[in-house]
């Protein structure tokens, strides 16, 4: 049996009203998960919650017992995109996941300790040591990689004081793009686009033209069609080396599967299948070295 | 301005040092460059026939090794910077930390520059790469703008190299899974994207045509449509009640009007894409871009873009379009 790991609620990737954004963190308050991730990761027009206004969340989240780790944007185009990733490593309160390397070098010059987010490439144990060694002290695996390559990559390293945290629940990040294809899809320029992704909490669903979900469009991401779910083999996961599991915001049912996934640390899996019961459309490819969309049955 | 062409094989870089280029970049025929194609690329002989002969004119020969190394292969990446030392190129382009590392390590002689695929696009990124592993060049994404790409030359020391013509990536490089998420292999892992091997053209009988990626349905094309390679990014697919290319239509980059902004910006090289494409094809984009880079420093002010070349590239480019990308406006 192994021992349990923590439980991580990774940054939100859609842009929701400020209101259920609130709404949201506050029932996160009161789930059982340990590590929450703040911030804006997808595009710097999202200002619904200003930075000090996630500090201020996160002061809540930390009041609730939660450790909170602020997130940076990920990909970054424009000098004043530069300055809110340089106010959030200057909080001075919060560690500070890295999407960028632009994040990890303000992090660094700061002789700061940092977390890598999932769009941070390392792929082997020399980038991971490398890191490592100038502040890194837990990184999030990159999405395309496999189990296989996370169990060799930590036997390449073997660094006692470095966390590892596995994506296991949402849906995968897989391109960011200078295109904004929500506003395309609203046939407006990016610079004019009304911030529309508003009005898709979960992005907009992509069909094949025979009405296969392959995709979903979310701002300037693209994201899979299918929500990723590694929950029914965390212990894999663990055994792997996985320290930390990430969930991926979702609009409706996040609190829930928090719990569920909790109990299941705990020895009982009956609510954790029954959530998973629900969601047939899901996919577990890459970490079984497969491609992304599939999905095999491995069950326990 | 340096013109940095890419070759595929020893004829295409014949082709681009005699039409022109004052640099050629390569790879080797294996995983660790963005171009791992069946038929293309070196073996180690043919790149020193290739050096060899680009030198005897005084050109120069980059080695990509720009795609992530991986635990079970790592061998094959250090072993791809010990042969681009040991043939003695003229530096290497590289996106991975781990292989940049062990390239500054092992030969700190052997310039470096960042690869695309490492998607830097600011100040910091690129003072990040310039410190660890001393980069002396760094090629930009294709998701900057115009605006964009001329401040981050005034913030920074490291020189610049921007995409001038050429496959359009409309994903920040290096940050895209999309291929991989179908079919296992990602630029990243596998240096392809959308692989051959995964490929279906299916007839219909209507006479139209159906491109599949591993089973995916890319595009649908009816009879006497012109059909594209299934790219996955370039395909047809539905939103909501809209069906289309949601990301991209099949167009090429083309920044030809944009070389004298880009000169006064103080980019160091352009770089034109297609190490896939023929020797032929890098022979006529290459003696364009020499042109037009020659009359852009003979005189920058009354530097015209000649109809000719337009046409020209035109007619090479995928789907007949050409497209500013990401340095225009529209797209920002």
């Amino acid at each position: 049996m192994p021992e349990s790991p923590k439980l991580a609620l990774g940054p939100c990737q859609y842009f929701w009203p400020r209101a259920e954004v609130e709404r949201f963190y506050a029932e996160v308050a009161e789930s059982p998960v340990d590590i929450v991730y703040l911030g804006e990761t997808v595009c710097a027009k999202r200002r619904e919650l200003r930075p000090e206004d996630w500090l201020a969340l996160a002061r809540e989240l930390a009041n609730a017992g939660k450790e909170v780790v602020l997130s940076t944007l990920t990909l970054i185009e424009a000098r004043s995109e530069m300055g809110v990733v340089r106010r959030l490593c200057d909080n001075g309160e919060f560690m500070v996941e890295a999407n960028d390397m632009a994040a990890v070098q303000l992090l660094h010059e700061r002789g700061l300790p940092f977390i890598t987010g999932p769009s941070v490439n390392i792929y082997n144990a020399a980038t991971l040591a490398r890191y490592h060694s100038l502040g890194l002290r837990r990184w999030v695996m990159p999405v395309e990689l496999d189990r296989d390559a996370l169990v060799a990559i930590l036997a390449g390293t073997e660094l006692p004081d470095l966390e590892t945290e596995v994506l296991a629940h949402g849906r995968l990040p897989l391109a960011w793009s200078a295109r904004c294809f929500t506003a395309r899809y609203h046939d407006l320029p990016k610079d004019q686009c009304g911030l529309r992704c508003i009005e898709a909490p979960e992005g907009l669903a992509v069909h094949t033209r025979e009405g296969e979900r392959f995709l979903t469009i979310n701002g300037i991401q693209t994201q899979s069609g299918h929500i990723c779910n590694l929950l029914p083999a965390w212990r894999e996961l663990v055994d792997a080396g996985a320290d930390i599991l990430r969930l991926s915001p979702l609009p409706t049912g996040t609190a829930a599967r928090l719990e569920a996934v909790r109990e299941a640390f705990r020895g009982n899996d009956a609510a954790l299948a029954a959530i998973n019961a629900q969601q047939p459309e899901t996919c577990n490819g890459y970490w079984y070295g497969q491609p992304g969309m599939t999905r095999l049955d491995t069950n326990r | 301005m340096e013109l940095v062409c890419p070759a595929g094989s020893l004829p295409a870089l014949h082709a681009a040092v005699d039409a022109g280029a004052d640099t050629v970049y390569t790879g080797l025929k294996d995983a660790t460059n963005a171009r791992h194609f069946a038929g293309l690329n070196f073996t180690p002989d043919r790149l020193a026939e290739g050096i060899a002969y680009a030198h005897g004119k005084g050109r120069r020969v980059l080695m990509a090794i720009n795609t992530y190394a991986q635990p079970d292969t790592w061998s094959q990446w250090t072993a791809a910077v010990d042969q681009a030392a040991g043939l003695g190129v003229d530096g290497v382009i590289i996106a991975d930390a781990g292989v940049l590392g062990y390239a500054a390590d092992h030969y700190p002689d052997l310039p470096r520059h960042l690869s695309v695929q490492a998607s830097a696009t600011s100040p910091e990124a690129l003072a990040f790469y310039r410190q660890q592993f001393g980069i002396r060049r760094a090629v930009l994404p294709r998701v900057l703008s115009l605006a964009q790409v001329t401040r981050l030359a005034e913030d920074t020391d490291v020189e610049l190299e921007v995409f001038g013509f050429g496959s359009l990536c409309i994903m920040a490089e290096g940050r895209c899974l999309l291929s991989s998420y179908a079919t296992g292999e990602s630029p990243n892992t596998a240096g392809a994207c959308s692989p051959a091997a995964y490929v279906r053209w299916e007839d219909q009988p209507d006479g139209g045509l159906e491109t599949r990626l591993n089973g995916v349905l890319i595009d649908r094309f009816g009879p006497g449509e012109r059909a594209g390679y299934p790219t996955l990014c370039k395909g047809r697919f539905q939103v909501g009640d809209r069906m289309g290319h949601i990301l991209e239509e099949p167009t090429s980059l083309n920044t030809l009007e944009l070389l004298p902004d880009l000169r006064n910006a103080g980019i160091a090289a352009i770089k034109l894409e297609g190490r896939q494409r023929s020797p032929a094809y890098v022979a006529q984009v290459t003696a364009i871009w020499r042109a037009a880079i020659d009359a852009c420093i003979a005189n920058r002010d009354s530097y015209q873009l000649r109809e000719q070349w337009q046409a020209a590239l035109s007619r090479l480019s995928e789907g007949s379009q050409t497209t500013l990308g990401a340095y225009h406006r529209p797209w920002q």
